[in-house]
């Protein structure tokens, strides 16, 4: 049962993993100093015989310290999360050689558009693939996310990415994988029945097997 | 008022007893009942006949299940959507059908054989098929993958089912003609299968062969319409003369009626 | 009983049922307008609705235990369901869904805010009775009808409502999607019958404490329930009513063609979460606030020691309630909504773990130079305390926006919102009923059976939830019918069949609970009007206490902490004893 992260395959793994192993320590640091504090003073102050308890109301000056303590706690991790949530979701945040891609969700699979060797989307080269998503290296990638019917949400855990596909909005993601692998893509917003089974593989090759993987696909659309 | 409030009681039972059919639409099967109104025997005549597609066969899309292991090995090559089933110059999966033709006002037993609908290497085998109100329609699953068979009618109640292991079977009913209900599964977006239902047992759907036969028609000139989900349809005049069996031809090609 | 409750500022109270022979057994227990005994009948309802929603969780915990395989007893279950007793996907969703609603809408919000804001309010600030009694009946049988409504589903062609207790639109609007049309217009209709009888609840509630209050029952000397009782009512009367339009919107969307949330006709999913989770934050809080408060009474009294910082618990009661209006974006961050909206919403998160902090620490600084007595109410209280803070602390990295990026929709939030909901509300529940249970029925609960029932939950509990927050981290998605569909997940079937099996040994526990609760009634030790020698007013009456409660209006002259007063000998010193130097008290407003 481990507190770490699971390997991650994405440049978002710098913005997000140091953020939750520093929150980790933080509030484990804040548990074992209230829980152990808990159980010190039930055993130092049980009842027993011939004791009285302390008539204390309070201790204002305790209060500030730790309400401050706290609160410049909360704000300081919220101010530290900021800079990796414009990175990520910002609107200006996507690379101008991101590749763009169309991801359209439906119950339930996913149905990714790729530009083909031009690399524009909505040109005559363009292909759709059903529950494949197949990346480059290294080679950051804009996602267009839309959705059919209801919403579900993309999720690659190996690459810290989550957004959630609304119908009737067009959702830019963008992510950049960083290490050639097999992973998966998964739906993590209730979409009904088959929400369990709404996956896709995710492939990440190197340079020259991206395009390898493109010439083939072009073949196939060129003999439809 | 208060005769207001007790109006509305009553309607409120009402509606609600009309929901509360319980899940399984089958359990009842209350239309169609042969023990219900009675219904006219079954004639001795039958129309017969083929389906012919003129023309070079269309190419059926291919199929990409790479998603989907289990089904994909099912198959030694890349899976074609059967959508136009020609097999030497024979179409397949056509609905043929009396239009009109029959004597007003009767009605006709429900047949006691149920119409069989299969999903086998993560196609619906058939891909068209035909019944009648109230004949009991079996959903089987012999993919051992979570498959849901969501019908979407306008005229019937619609269902929304899933059969996540191999060997499951669903029995529904419909309780409306009408023309076409879509079936789909939404686990494989490329599975379709459409679903016509007849207020009469008089249909047939063309096999791999073109071949079709309808059994049991009284003596008549009835209107027979073949109809392809793709291809349009075609109608036919038919004269059934007592215990004969008359031939019906149908031709269709790609582009359409 | 007397048939005046007495003078209130020169005016005559009547105790709202001018009676002096006995009532039928249907007024009195059924129709009652008498507030102790409609909060008896919300704890009745909302144990029912809590074993209910425990019993879907253990289907839920089988198929996520033990996948697809037969249950036992699953035969009764119909085909629609789980035929075979194997779980459908469509019924899974469903459970989920029914799990969600069923405990936070008839179990927790009831037991805390019907039960005890019911029980406690007029007893603990001197009152006869609640300022609207027949309002407050009429809030009980309101809620009855919500509670068949809600139950109704399970028996409608389609099954149950299934877009999970937050009811997503587009999913819950459209059955074409889920299969279900009668459940969700069901669990529409409950849900705002029921919202009905929690809005009629709480400005009964307002009013009572603030016009009620005996002579001497300044703000400052209130309990601290009532203090949380109090802020509660307020954000259910604000917040409710929001449900309320959201969830009409839904039904209508279903029912009558509008498009609020269709986006194909120009409305907008996004719209039924913001105003869903404008609800639902400030829900949460409702789901807490009152646990707190009685953990606040109940430590006080076991550690026989004032309250550490009373005053601060009330500015954090208050902090609470005010900041639970502005972050409800935070169940949104994944949304779609403009990410700016992101970081905004994300620092009025973080504001808000303060107030809960101070109480924390208040607590403990309560506890600290006690003379801690253990009864089975404590005992509760520390495990509300200690869990409270695990929940509340897993609550930093989901407020913490690129964090919840990776653990949003994972057993991440599933651990969280059980840490606190179970771990904090429900044990503060176990706590409040065991603690007012004497004074409700005139007899103590069993103390030994409360204390394995105690130690085996806190076990068992601990078991079930704890581990989620690993299968969160693997990224182990919310409200998935099988995980093993995922090779990233595979690897933790052992995992959550382990949860699986102390799930079923923790709901076995309960039935624990459930029998010392029964048996106790009528075989459990006699009371006497204050066995946990408490301050509060309701402990100077008898238990049970009589209709009208008060045989005369109680004076107070003190506030209800006054544990180990140098003034008395007893190490508790009641909020209504007059001693010699105590001025009288001039009329009941501060």
């Amino acid at each position: 049962m481990s507190w770490l992260m699971p390997h991650g395959s994405s440049t978002f793994v710098g913005d997000i993993d140091w953020l939750y192993y520093l929150i980790l320590w933080v509030t484990g640091i804040a548990f074992v100093f209230v829980e152990v504090m808990l159980i010190v003073f039930l055993f130092r102050y049980r009842a027993r015989k011939g004791r009285k308890a302390t008539y204390y109301h309070g201790n204002t000056r305790f209060e500030i310290i730790w309400t401050s303590v706290t609160a410049v706690v909360v704000v300081v991790i919220g101010i530290l999360s900021a800079g990796g949530w414009n990175n990520i979701k910002g609107h200006d945040s996507i690379p101008a050689n991101a590749l763009s891609l169309a991801v359209h969700a439906k119950q339930f699979e996913w149905l990714i558009t790729y530009p083909g060797a031009d690399t524009t989307l909505g040109s005559a080269d363009d292909f759709q693939v059903r529950g494949q998503l197949h990346l480059m290296v290294n080679q950051p990638v804009a996602a267009m996310l839309t959705s059919e019917d209801a919403i579900h949400s993309f999720f690659i855990p190996a690459f810290r990415i989550k957004q959630d596909a609304v119908p009737g909005m067009n959702i830019r993601v963008w992510f950049q994988p960083t290490e050639i692998g097999e992973y998966e893509l998964g739906c993590a917003e209730l979409c009904g029945l088959g929400h369990y089974r709404m996956r896709a593989t995710v492939s990440v090759h190197s340079k020259e097997d991206y395009e390898k993987w493109l010439r083939g696909r072009a073949a196939l659309a060129a003999t439809k | 008022m208060k005769r207001l409030l007790i109006c509305g009681l009553f309607f409120a039972v009402a509606a609600c007893g009309g929901k509360t059919e319980g899940g399984d639409a089958a359990a009842g099967a209350p239309a169609g009942d042969a023990s219900a109104a009675p219904t006219t025997a079954l004639g001795g005549g039958s129309v017969t006949g083929h389906v012919k597609f003129d023309g070079a066969a269309p190419t059926n899309p291919t199929i990409d299940m790479a998603g989907e292991a289990v089904c994909q090995g099912k198959y030694t090559s890349a899976p074609l959507d059967p959508v136009i089933m020609v097999a030497n110059g024979m179409l397949g999966n056509v609905v043929v059908y009396v239009k009109s033709g029959l004597p007003a006002g009767q009605t006709y037993a429900v047949p006691n054989d149920a119409v069989e609908i299969d999903q086998q290497g993560c196609l619906y085998h058939p891909r068209a098929l035909a019944i009648m109100v109230g004949q009991k329609l079996i959903i089987k699953n012999n993919d051992a993958v979570l498959h849901n068979i969501k019908a979407v009618p306008t005229k019937n109640r619609p269902f929304n089912i899933s059969q996540p292991t191999a060997g499951m079977t669903t029995t529904r009913t419909f309780t409306t003609a009408e023309d076409d209900v879509p079936v789909e599964c939404n686990v494989h977006g490329w599975m379709h299968s459409n679903i016509m239902v007849l207020p009469h047992p008089f249909f047939a759907v063309s096999a791999a062969d073109g071949s079709f036969s309808i059994k049991g028609l009284p003596a008549g000139t009835y209107e027979i319409e073949a109809r392809h989900t793709k291809l349009g349809s075609k109608l036919m005049t038919v004269t059934v003369a007592g215990d004969a069996a008359a031939t019906a031809d149908f031709a269709f090609s790609a582009s359409g009626a | 009983m007397a048939t005046t409750a007495g003078q209130l500022d020169g005016l005559t109270i009547e105790s709202g049922h001018a009676h002096a022979e006995a009532q039928s057994f249907v007024r009195k227990y059924i129709f009652s307008t008498d507030h102790k005994i409609i909060g008896i009948q919300f704890l009745l309802m909302s144990l029912l609705f809590l074993l209910l929603g425990g019993v879907l969780a253990m289907v839920i915990r089988w198929q996520l235990g033990f996948p697809s395989q037969p249950m036992p007893g699953g035969g009764v279950l119909p085909e629609t369901m789980a035929p075979g007793g194997v779980v459908l996907p469509e019924f899974y969703t469903s459970l989920v869904t029914m799990h969600g609603t069923f405990m936070v809408f008839f179990a927790i919000m009831p037991l805390l805010v019907g039960v005890f804001g019911n029980y406690l309010i007029p007893l603990k600030i001197g009152a006869p009775d609640m300022a609207f009694p027949r309002i407050n009946m009429a809030s009980f049988w309101i809620a009855v009808p919500a509670g068949f409504l809600m139950l109704a589903g399970f028996f409608v062609e389609g099954g149950h409502a299934s877009a999970g207790w937050t009811s997503y639109a587009p999913l819950s609007a459209r059955p074409d999607l889920t299969g279900v049309s009668m459940g969700q217009i069901l669990w529409c209709v409950s849900l705002i019958v029921l919202g009905l009888s929690s809005i009629l609840g709480s400005f009964n509630y307002i009013t009572t404490i603030v016009n009620m209050r005996a002579p001497g029952m300044h703000w400052m000397r209130l309990p601290l329930s009532i203090w949380c009782l109090f802020v509660t009512a307020i954000l259910v009367l604000l917040a409710m009513p929001i449900l309320s339009g959201a969830i009409i919107m839904l039904l209508f969307d279903q029912t009558l063609g509008t498009h609020f949330f269709a986006p194909a006709q120009g409305g907008q999913p996004l719209l039924w979460q913001h105003l869903f989770w404008f609800f639902g934050h400030p829900e949460v809080y409702i789901l807490i606030l009152p646990g707190m408060g009685v953990a606040s009474d109940i430590i006080a009294n076991a550690s026989r020691k004032p309250v550490f910082g009373y005053t601060s618990m009330v500015v954090a009661i208050l902090g609470i309630g005010v900041l639970g209006w502005v972050v409800w974006g935070h169940h949104m961050f994944m949304s779609g909504m403009n990410p700016t909206l992101g970081t905004t919403f994300m620092i009025s998160t973080m504001f808000i773990a303060v107030p809960s902090a101070i109480k924390v620490f208040n607590w403990l600084g309560t506890m600290w130079m006690g003379n801690i007595r253990f009864h089975v109410p404590m005992l509760h209280s520390i495990a509300f305390v200690s869990m409270f803070v695990i929940g509340g602390l897993s609550g930093v990295f989901m407020a913490s926006t690129p964090v919840d990026i990776y653990i949003h929709d994972t057993y991440f939030i599933v651990a969280h919102l059980h840490y606190v909901l179970f771990g904090g509300s429900l044990f503060a529940i176990f706590a409040a009923i065991t603690y007012w249970y004497p004074k409700m029925f005139g007899r103590l609960m069993n103390p030994f059976w409360g204390r394995v029932h105690f130690y085996l939950t806190l076990i068992f509990y601990n078991f079930v939830f704890f581990p989620m927050h690993n299968l969160g981290l693997k990224g182990h998605m919310r409200r998935i019918y099988d995980p093993n569909e995922y090779e990233f997940l595979k690897g933790l079937q052992g995992l959550n069949t382990f949860i699986s099996i102390s799930a079923f040994i923790l709901f076995t526990v309960q039935l624990i609970f459930a029998a010392n609760f029964i048996m106790s009634w009528y075989k459990g030790e006699k009371a006497s009007a204050n066995p946990w020698e408490d301050n509060g007013l309701e402990w100077t009456v008898p238990s049970p206490p009589p209709h009208g409660n008060f045989a005369t209006i109680p004076h107070v002259y003190r506030g209800p902490y006054e544990y180990s007063s140098p003034l008395v000998t007893e190490d508790f010193l009641p909020q209504n004893r007059e001693l010699p130097g105590d001025s009288s008290p001039a009329g009941h407003h501060s």
